[in-house]
């Protein structure tokens, strides 16, 4: 299996704020990776320093076989990038805009290519619209058009799917697929886990450091985590009972039911012992990667974040 | 019933404040401006214009003649730099706007003097800016009393100094009627190219930043140059329409002579549009906001328009600040408009400015490039 990103010891560093810290990337060829984190976590810093759009103050590797970040400007040519915010030109049209990527990527049959590209995405009846008037979902899916017009190998995404509604995601979510299946290699940031599971393989960052990276299933067994569930009447409303119990690691409401999670099994059973009565029913589930994902953040926050 | 709530309008005031300060540059220029501008130009400034650069033609080595050089030193209007041999070199001088006026003492001066024999001088001005010359050929009314008074002793005394003993013929060039508005309308060619030209380029870059879409402009192949070029160009054209409008206008309305400097006028107008929009691209590319962009080309027009001899005479001004006005392109364009269309200057006469204006562009253009990031750090 080669590697479309191979990439060690990123780093970037804005004033104070240390936005990506000794990060390394290994992104399979034709994979789809999520790239997940909270908000600030340092996702966009990695995509932007990827696609040559950043300097990394640290960081050495290989991005599509290139010199990494030498030959930054070849990386470029060959990497499609959709920004967090729509970033075409709202004052022209769909077909402008399409026209404008084409020429500056200098592709061959231009006007084919984007009749084929509206085509594809289904906006040949609306190519004279302005693209400032269509819906986020429309917003979206032509951004993606426009990312991928120069048939990239690699494709970064950063939070694509953001403000879109679960119609419109799903659609995309096919369409990533389909272009992975072509051979195409995805880095896609969510904050969805649904979207997470979409994926072939995940990356988890927090603070500008990767904590977690591998499938979502290795990423559950290898977090050691142990999770019950309560379900019953207000089965949701015992979480405070639970918080700052020893070996009680992480209390989440899960609609009418409870999440009580902890690493040390025997702790963790001891806590819920005085709770497993009349009208709760407790079963052992496995933990969704969410509740990996919290965990992990809490593990790794600050001190002082932690005490608070 | 609504009431005015004093606290929701503090609310407000303390935001904006806040947003204010956090701002540096529209801080700095809060300041800046005011502070700046007002001990520029307060010194700058002269409407009363003196030491004016004056050639003379001498054909009678005389007395007289060193008097009446003498007595016009003394006046403060005119500095005597240039000594010409003949009445071309004298010519040349005044049309490459070397000095302001050219002085002939002709070579009977002396005898007709002593034969009270209408003697004469002759004083070419350059009125091309009325301003300019204005008080100076005022002050030459006093010459022909002051003149001569103190070599007019022995044989001499009997010519009576106060009866005027020669007669000082002022010629005005290229404006002969003293009309401001052939010196105006011309230089508003250069004024309203700066003003629409920076300003709509200061936007170029800014503009894509605030909308986000300079991330996909990064994202793809185009170099700094390609965009520079690619954004600039429509405004070339923007520049040709309104420079042939406002010459069209002055012509027709105005009345300005087009004395025939075509070709000088054409390279230079094309030279200082390339020039102002490369500065506009330059700003926007220092400019963090489209806010920032405006502030700092006005910090550009305000010299633009008062240290480049557009209003003032710019010979009025101290040294410093004729050098200060010797770095804005307007100054130069300036000088061609009104060169090419009251003198009839070709490119050889305008090549000094021509050549401020193409070293302009050059420097500009090179230092856009060079700040042009082609990335977001």
């Amino acid at each position: 299996m080669t590697f479309a990103i191979d990439v060690q010891g990123l780093s970037k560093r804005f004033g104070d704020h240390q936005a990506v810290d000794n990060v390394s990337l290994q992104i399979k060829q034709g994979h789809i990776t999520g790239f997940l984190g909270p908000n600030g976590s340092g996702k966009t810093t990695s995509l932007r320093m990827l696609c040559g759009l950043l300097t990394p103050d640290s960081g050495t590797g290989q991005v599509l076989g290139l010199d990494f970040p030498r030959e930054a400007e070849a990386i470029k040519r060959q990497t499609g990038y959709m920004t967090q915010k729509f970033s075409l030109y709202e004052d022209l049209t769909i077909e402008e805009n399409l026209a404008f990527i084409a020429r500056v990527y200098e592709l061959d049959r231009m006007s084919a290519r984007v009749d084929e590209t509206l085509e594809t995405i289904g906006l040949t009846h609306r190519r004279k619209q302005l693209a400032g008037q269509l819906s986020g979902g429309w917003k979206q899916r032509l951004a993606l058009a426009a990312a991928v017009m120069h048939e990239p190998k690699l494709l970064l995404l950063d939070e694509p799917t953001a403000g879109v509604d679960p119609q419109a995601r799903r659609g995309f979510w096919d369409n990533i697929h389909r272009l992975a299946d072509e051979g195409m290699t995805v880095l896609v940031s969510t904050h969805y886990m649904d979207e997470a599971e979409r994926c072939h393989e995940i990356a988890y960052i927090f603070n500008g450091k990767l904590i977690a990276r591998g499938t979502g299933d290795s990423v559950i067994a290898e977090s050691g985590l142990i999770t019950y569930e309560a379900e019953g009447p207000r089965a949701d409303r015992l979480g405070r009972e639970f918080t700052g119990k020893p070996g009680v690691e992480m209390v989440a409401p899960f609609g009418t039911a409870l999440h009580v999670s902890g690493t040390d099994r025997a702790k963790l059973e001891a806590a819920i012992q005085p709770f497993r009565r009349d009208p709760y029913v407790w079963t052992e589930v496995q933990p969704t990667l969410e509740d990996v994902f919290i965990n992990l953040m809490r593990i790794h926050a600050p001190a002082e974040v932690r005490a608070a | 019933m609504m009431g005015l709530s004093l606290s929701r309008m503090v609310a407000v005031l303390a935001k904006e404040f806040t947003q204010l300060v956090r701002d540096r540059l529209t801080y700095a220029m809060i300041i800046g401006i005011p502070v700046v501008q007002l001990l520029l130009f307060g010194y700058a400034i002269n409407t009363d214009p003196k030491h004016l650069p004056t050639a003379v033609l001498v054909q009678d080595q005389g007395q007289f003649s060193r008097s009446i050089l003498g007595s016009l030193q003394r006046s403060d209007y005119f500095s005597i730099d240039h000594v010409a041999r003949t009445p071309e070199e004298m010519n040349k001088l005044i049309e490459r706007g070397e000095v302001q006026f050219a002085i002939t003492i002709p070579g009977d001066f002396t005898r007709r003097v002593v034969r009270r024999d209408k003697a004469q001088i002759l004083v070419e001005a350059d009125a091309s800016d009325p301003a300019a010359t204005g008080a100076a050929v005022a002050a030459l009314a006093s010459l022909p009393a002051e003149g001569l008074k103190h070599v007019l002793k022995g044989s001499l005394a009997t010519i009576n100094p106060a009866a005027d003993p020669f007669e000082v013929v002022v010629q005005r060039r290229y404006n002969p009627e003293s009309i401001t508005s052939y010196n105006i309308v011309p230089g508003l060619v250069a004024m309203v190219l700066t003003m629409t030209l920076v300003m709509m380029t200061s936007l170029a870059m800014t503009r894509e930043t605030e909308r986000g879409t300079m991330e996909t402009l990064l994202s793809t192949p185009l170099r700094p140059l390609e965009v520079m070029v690619g954004k600039l160009t429509p405004f070339v054209v923007v520049g040709i329409i309104q420079a042939t409008l406002v010459i069209t206008l002055a012509r027709l309305l105005f009345g300005v002579p087009m004395a025939g400097g075509w070709a000088a006028l054409i390279l230079g107008l094309f030279l200082f549009i390339v020039g102002s929009l490369s500065l506009g691209f330059l700003v926007s590319t220092l400019a963090r906001n489209q806010l920032q962009a405006m502030q700092m080309s006005f910090f550009y027009f305000l010299p633009s328009i008062l240290l480049s001899g557009f209003l003032f005479p710019f010979r009025g001004m101290p040294e410093w600040a004729q050098w200060l006005g010797s770095i804005l392109p307007v100054t130069h364009m300036l000088r061609v408009v009104r060169g090419a269309m009251l003198k009839g200057v070709g490119i050889a006469e305008a090549a000094p400015s021509l050549g401020a204006l193409a070293l302009f562009v050059v420097i500009v253009a090179g230092i856009a490039v060079k700040k042009y990031r082609t990335t977001l750090d």
